[in-house]
């Protein structure tokens, strides 16, 4: 049997269970936590042990920018839920709105999950053919955390654009 | 992987910036979860997706554990003229899938 994606990161998402007003239901859902939280405690040492060896995402943003300094920009947008209620699938979408032409354009964007055990998410790689820099998809949140979005502009220079979102049911991003 | 689903404008004249919307189906296996016995579920993603028209590179991503399961993915093409736009997405075991769609160009 496989542990579900929702039991993953269970202890990071005490506030699912706290915010119930309902005596009975607080009841219940106590003794449910604690059995879950007893059924999985050795997984989540494991899961820990896992993300010590994993990149930061400080180290991510620095695999992109190199020692470039991200300026922000506010044609370039960033949009995901303020609260998602599945970590294991929220919607973004990233663009810049700009000259998309052969001498200014925006070469990439890449989205970095900051608390996510992988953070890198995805790089995407725009050519002037491409006619507007703007990405749709969506992502894994291993919780409640801080979402950046980087612009490789043609140039060089770097975008950042960061958002908070508050994951109910986190996903096992990676 | 199954046959992807492609989204394109029914037509579109030279010059046009139009969206492009896809959508495939798979588990997307992030390589963190792990069986009840404690033995890890190998990663098993698509890590790469290309867009060509007519032989010219449009838009390609990499794409990481992060992405979620059956990934969407909408991004824009200006129509440079007639043509074929060749999708291609590549998983962890190098399996191809290759779709290729013409455009209406009117």
């Amino acid at each position: 049997m496989r542990v579900g994606p929702f039991m993953c990161y269970l202890e990071a998402n005490p506030a699912t269970q706290l915010d119930m007003d309902n005596s009975v239901l607080n009841r219940r859902a106590f003794v449910l936590g604690a059995g879950a939280v007893a059924a999985i405690a050795p997984f989540l040492t494991a899961t820990r042990v896992a993300a010590q060896d994993a990149p930061s995402w400080e180290e991510a943003v620095k695999k992109v920018a190199g020692d470039a300094k991200p300026a922000t920009d506010s044609r370039f947008a960033f949009e995901l839920p303020e609260i998602a209620e599945n970590g294991n699938m929220v919607p973004f979408s990233i663009g810049f709105d700009g000259p998309m032409t052969d001498k200014d354009h925006v070469k990439a964007i890449h989205v970095i999950a900051t608390a996510n055990p992988q953070p890198s998410v995805a790089s995407f790689r725009f050519t002037p053919l491409s006619g507007r820099a703007f990405v749709a998809s969506r992502m894994r949140l291993a919780r409640t955390q801080d979402v950046i979005g980087l612009a490789e502009m043609s140039d060089g220079k770097f975008l950042m654009a960061r958002r908070a979102v508050k994951v109910t049911i986190g996903g096992c991003g990676g | 992987m199954t046959r992807p689903r492609i989204r394109l404008p029914e037509s579109a004249k030279v010059g046009d910036v139009i969206e492009v919307k896809t959508l495939i189906s798979h588990v997307m296996e992030t390589g963190q979860r792990k069986e009840m016995d404690g033995k890890p579920i190998p990663r098993f993603i698509i890590n790469a997706f290309t867009a060509t028209f007519a032989g010219a590179e449009v838009f390609k991503a990499e794409l990481h554990p992060g992405i979620s399961a059956n990934p969407y993915l909408s991004f824009y093409m200006r129509v440079p003229g007639p043509g074929e736009l060749e999708l291609t997405w590549t998983d962890d075991n190098g399996v191809k899938i290759s779709e290729k769609t013409k455009l209406n160009v009117v």
